[in-house]
């Protein structure tokens, strides 16, 4: 027996050393992209890669909006074995250039001129110390209202643009038998709206004075709680059945004509298109009354991890070919979102698309391009849960507002 | 390898003859001891550290305990993992119980109808999640179903409400579960010896009397057997509730072990993560090592 | 099959001695069957839903049976589905499922029927201590270990390989399968082995001649034990896995939560169901000696 266990062993052994080292040309790629058009996007990168003769190893891990593929990450890099290439948001990529392992990618970004094409706004997450670290993909802008055009024609109701209107259009839509707020109740959906309230209700430099700067004092504002009583509000215009629901079925009733609005990030777009719906005439976009100037974004990254001292070439090769603008247009027409550089023509983009290139600028060029709290772009992952928790156990009435502030703030102070 | 072959020689043969056994399940030991007991000390060891993303190993002393029993999610995970533990247990025992009982009064297509209660266990929540998602969504499943059958008045919205969520988690895991009670049971009744019963039955005792008085008291390893199965499941249902609830609404399905999971990963706390781990472990020691004592001490 | 293991133990078994009337028995089988559509509705939800086309499902009228009978999402799911980058479908990985299970669940049952014999027939001082800390080991919360096994991984040189796989579920398999081995082997007249060995037989002998021949129910209960835990597993082929050696779980997964796309939830349910049949295969086939094996052994004290 013993005998035997040992020659398992030794089998063991031989087995692994044929597959665990990434040899040259290849590039092992981490990510949760694994749906039909965005993985068919993805797939661009692939080809343009195989072209330059650098074979592409997919591994991808999808859940819960990434935090499944970040779990595996860290099991790998644990075990020695990290990835080549990972896709990231936010501060997950701060976290890991802190912990060292994130290569340097300053060579390629001098070259190719990143400084002057990514907005400052997003360079915040990119860089780490001075140095480049990882490579935008694409903004997505989350502070966006979907409506039904036809819907909101026959109701005699126009595009709103304040609080006050907004509330006013929903009256009339619950009045007329509708459901006013197509809405999933699950904690990241909450808090997408959470997030658009409240920079509509502060203003962005209270937002970023709560949620970046995690200011005590911010936090347990009368603003703050003014913002929670209009998420309050907003309860009274979602059906019965939202809890749980995922987004997409959300989008759905706002395509069918059940319900009038969705407050959800750009990727709601692709539902409307794939149900052969055109921006403009059967869907309406725009900015959460109130936010007009301001863009929340998200923006997934790619990450190159450390395989010995500098970058491979096989790295250069794949960061230069994410930043090229034919990726990052191909890219984003499908994803819903917008090109991370502002120098790409908006020409292969539909009416959405060019407004939200437009707004992206426009707001990069004003100092309103800001991170995203919910969607993990203005604080760190404790933190942003700690701020979940608290909003979707208001937004389902476990607290009221006044309670809210302070659980926020105290949730908050622990999650630091 | 064969002891016949060094029998000449016979002080190593002896030595053989005694070390062999051990040998044999030293491997198993020695695995079990490092992946087992050495990563709990690990972990125990990290409940005191300040890690966060990755293992770091700064001691904070007991910060992450007191923050751990500060957290309002943590109170309601130990809240739910008790009341779903005990009606999970409960309701899964009973129903196997009855089932057994009922399969075991010689049916006919006794064979297919086993492998009907069985076969849930075969298939894992990632699958199995999104066919109870819209069976107990009320827009959708039974409820609408039932409405559209006629009977307007008819409410079954448990997935919706904070306070009856937690019981769609029940009902789902005894889904998954009841059928293998059922078949350790069913296998039980089978070795039961029933010469006490006959006995009983010429003294005119009912099928009634019969079950609770002779044949279930015979049962009881079976229970034992059940018990460690339910806790042990109970204890790491994860897949379960992510996929039905992903611990909503709001936060009232949340369970020690997706508590655990979120804190380590999604959370990168690691710190409170072990400590709830700890905790965890406490816990499943408190029931489980007077079980086995009292189970391994009887059959010396 | 059922007669069949009531016979092969003439003398026990509560049926034996129960009569029941015609009336009793109406309610009896009317109970069974409406437990039979408790435990097949979401077999048939996943089944009805795989057959339709999308536009049916997002039309609503998720419990109807379908308008429009298609296979064309169990295609799909099988060779043309996106499950990442290239539209492979879940074929690709049953390979690397297979490859894990059947190591792991080959070598945790040998292992376990190698222990279960020693605790039983060879006891030694502290051998219910041993067995113990063995069956503790059975509860471990998973997400706890993931971190340290992934270190211990690196150090072995195995991270991201079908034998790491392998390995990880063999540790944690062991705790069963010693379990059940043990259980059954304490039936086993303990005589048998002392006249053999008084013949002089070894102890490998013995475990091949005397207890091997018996232990095939026992074998069963573990086997399917084993591989349906295996196979289901979600965590560890996640997390120990390279592009190349993803389990079935995973690219099931990949499929199901893909986050921000549409919902191709025919595909989901098709995939699902395919993911599943392996496991459904072994229960139906093995299933009938499984309650015989649970019988001859594991439940009684």
């Amino acid at each position: 027996m013993r005998g035997k266990f040992g020659i398992t062993m030794t089998a063991l052994a031989a087995l692994m050393t044929s597959a665990a080292v990434a040899e040259a040309g290849e590039v092992e790629v981490l990510h949760w992209w694994t749906s039909g058009g965005e993985a068919a996007a993805l797939n661009v990168l692939k080809e343009d890669l195989e072209s330059q003769g650098v074979s592409w190893q997919d591994m991808p891990v999808a859940g819960g909006g990434g935090t499944q593929a970040m779990t595996v990450l860290r099991a790998r890099v644990t075990a020695g074995n990290a990835p080549t290439a990972v896709q990231f948001l936010g501060f997950d990529i701060t976290d890991w250039a802190k912990e060292g392992a994130l290569a340097n990618l300053n060579d390629i970004a001098a070259e190719e001129n990143w400084d002057e094409v990514v907005p400052k706004a997003l360079q915040k997450f990119s860089k780490y110390d001075g140095k480049w670290v990882a490579a935008p993909v694409n903004v997505h802008s989350t502070n966006w209202v979907w409506a039904n055009k036809p819907l909101l024609d026959e109701l005699g109701i126009a595009q709103p643009t304040t609080w006050d209107e907004l509330i006013a259009a929903m009256e009339k839509v619950k009045a007329a038998g509708k459901v006013a707020l197509a809405h999933g109740g699950q904690a990241w959906q909450d808090t997408t709206i959470f997030d658009a309230v409240v920079m509509s209700t502060g203003g962005p430099d209270f937002f970023r004075k709560a949620f970046v700067d995690l200011d005590p004092e911010a936090l347990g504002s009368d603003t703050m709680k003014e913002a929670f009583d209009r998420m309050s509000v907003l309860r009274g215009y979602v059906d019965d059945n939202f809890s749980g629901r995922d987004w997409n079925l959300a989008t759905a009733m706002v395509i069918n004509g059940e319900a009038a609005f969705q407050f959800m990030g750009d990727w709601a777009k692709g539902e409307f298109l794939n149900a052969g719906k055109t921006p403009g005439e059967d869907f309406l976009c725009f900015r959460f009354p109130g936010t007009q100037d301001q863009v929340t974004f998200n923006s997934d990254q790619f990450a190159m991890f450390k395989q010995g001292d500098t970058v491979s070439e096989d790295q250069a090769a794949l960061a230069k070919a994410i930043m090229s603008p034919s990726f990052q247009i191909a890219f984003n027409t499908v994803k819903g979102s917008v090109p991370a550089r502002t120098d790409v023509s908006d020409a292969e983009f539909d009416a959405c698309g060019k407004k939200g290139m437009a707004d992206l600028a426009a707001a990069n060029a004003s100092g309103n391009l800001i991170g995203s709290m919910a969607h993990g772009h203005a604080n760190p992952a404790a933190v942003k849960n700690a701020i979940y928790d608290v909003v979707t156990a208001h937004f389902n009435g476990e607290y009221d507002s006044e309670t809210a502030v302070s659980e926020l703030v105290t949730a908050v102070e622990i999650a630091q | 390898m064969s002891v016949s072959e060094t029998s000449g020689r016979a002080g190593r043969a002896d030595w053989l003859r005694d070390a062999l056994p051990k040998l044999v399940l030293s491997p198993s030991f020695a695995l079990v001891l490092i992946f087992v007991y050495g990563f709990i000390v690990f972990t125990f060891y990290l409940s005191f550290t300040d890690s966060r993303i990755l293992p770091s190993f700064g001691l904070v002393g007991w910060q992450n305990y007191t923050r751990l029993f500060s957290l309002r999610a943590w109170d309601i995970a130990v809240k739910n993992v008790l009341i779903f533990g005990s009606l999970y247990i409960l309701i899964c025992c009973v129903l196997g119980l009855a089932l057994a009982i009922l399969l075991d009064q010689k049916i006919r297509a006794e064979g297919f109808i086993r492998t009907i209660y069985l076969y849930p266990m075969a298939l894992s929540f990632i699958v199995t999640g999104t066919a109870w998602k819209w069976f107990l969504d009320p827009g959708i499943g039974l409820e609408a179903v039932v409405r559209s059958w006629g009977w307007t008045s008819f409410e079954f919205d448990w997935i919706k409400s904070s306070d009856m969520a937690i019981y769609t988690i029940v009902i789902a895991a005894v889904w998954q579960t009841s059928g293998f009670v059922m078949a350790m049971f069913l296998a039980g009744l089978r070795g039961i010896d029933n010469e006490v019963m006959k006995a009983a039955q010429i003294d005119g005792a009912s099928n009634w009397a019969l079950y609770r008085r002779i044949v279930i008291p015979q049962l009881r390893p079976a229970f034992m057997s059940a018990f460690v199965v339910l806790a042990h499941m109970a204890i790491k249902s994860y897949d379960l509730i992510i996929a039905l609830t992903g611990g909503g609404p709001g936060t009232a399905t949340e369970l020690p072990a997706t508590f655990m999971y979120s804190y380590t990963f999604t959370r990168n706390q690691m710190g409170i993560g072990a400590a709830s781990a700890t905790i965890m472990l406490m816990a499943i020691a408190a029931i489980m090592v007077p079980y086995l004592w009292s189970e391994l001490r009887e059959k010396k | 099959m059922a007669t069949a293991a009531a016979t092969t133990n003439a003398g026990a078994g509560s049926a034996q001695v129960i009569r029941t009337g015609a009336g009793s028995r109406y309610v009896i089988y009317t109970l069974l069957i409406l437990f039979c559509l408790y435990y097949l509705l979401p077999l048939y939800v996943m089944v009805v839903n795989s057959l339709k086309p999308l536009s049916e499902i997002q039309a609503g009228g998720m419990m109807a049976l379908p308008d429009a009978l298609t296979f064309a999402p169990w295609a799909s799911a099988w060779s043309s589905a996106q499950v990442g980058v290239e539209a492979t479908g879940l074929r690709p990985y049953f390979l690397n499922s297979i490859l894990m299970v059947v190591p792991a669940v080959a070598i945790s049952t040998v292992l376990g029927a190698l222990n279960g014999y020693v605790l039983t027939k060879w006891r030694f001082r502290g051998d219910t201590i041993v067995f113990g800390l063995l069956l503790f080991g059975c509860f471990i919360p998973f997400q706890m270990v993931l971190i340290p096994m992934a270190r211990m991984l690196g150090l072995m040189g195995i991270a991201g390989t079908v034998p790491g796989l392998v390995f990880v579920h063999l540790v944690y398999g062991i705790g069963f399968s010693t379990l059940y081995f043990r259980n059954y082997y304490q039936q086993f007249p303990t005589e048998l082995v002392r006249a053999a060995m008084i013949d002089g037989a070894g102890f490998f002998t013995i475990f091949r001649r005397i207890m091997l021949p018996s232990s095939g129910p026992i074998a069963v209960v573990c086997i399917i034990w084993q591989f349906t835990n295996i196979w289901n597993d979600f965590l560890f082929g996640a997390s120990f896995s390279d592009f190349d050696s993803q389990p079935m779980t995973v690219a099931l997964n990949n499929l199901v939560q893909s986050s921000t796309g549409v919902k191709e939830y025919n595909v989901h349910f098709a995939g699902a169901i395919m993911a599943a049949l392996p496991t459904l295969f072994v229960y139906i086939v093995a299933g009938r000696f499984f309650v015989r094996g649970l019988m001859a052994g594991s439940v009684k004290g």
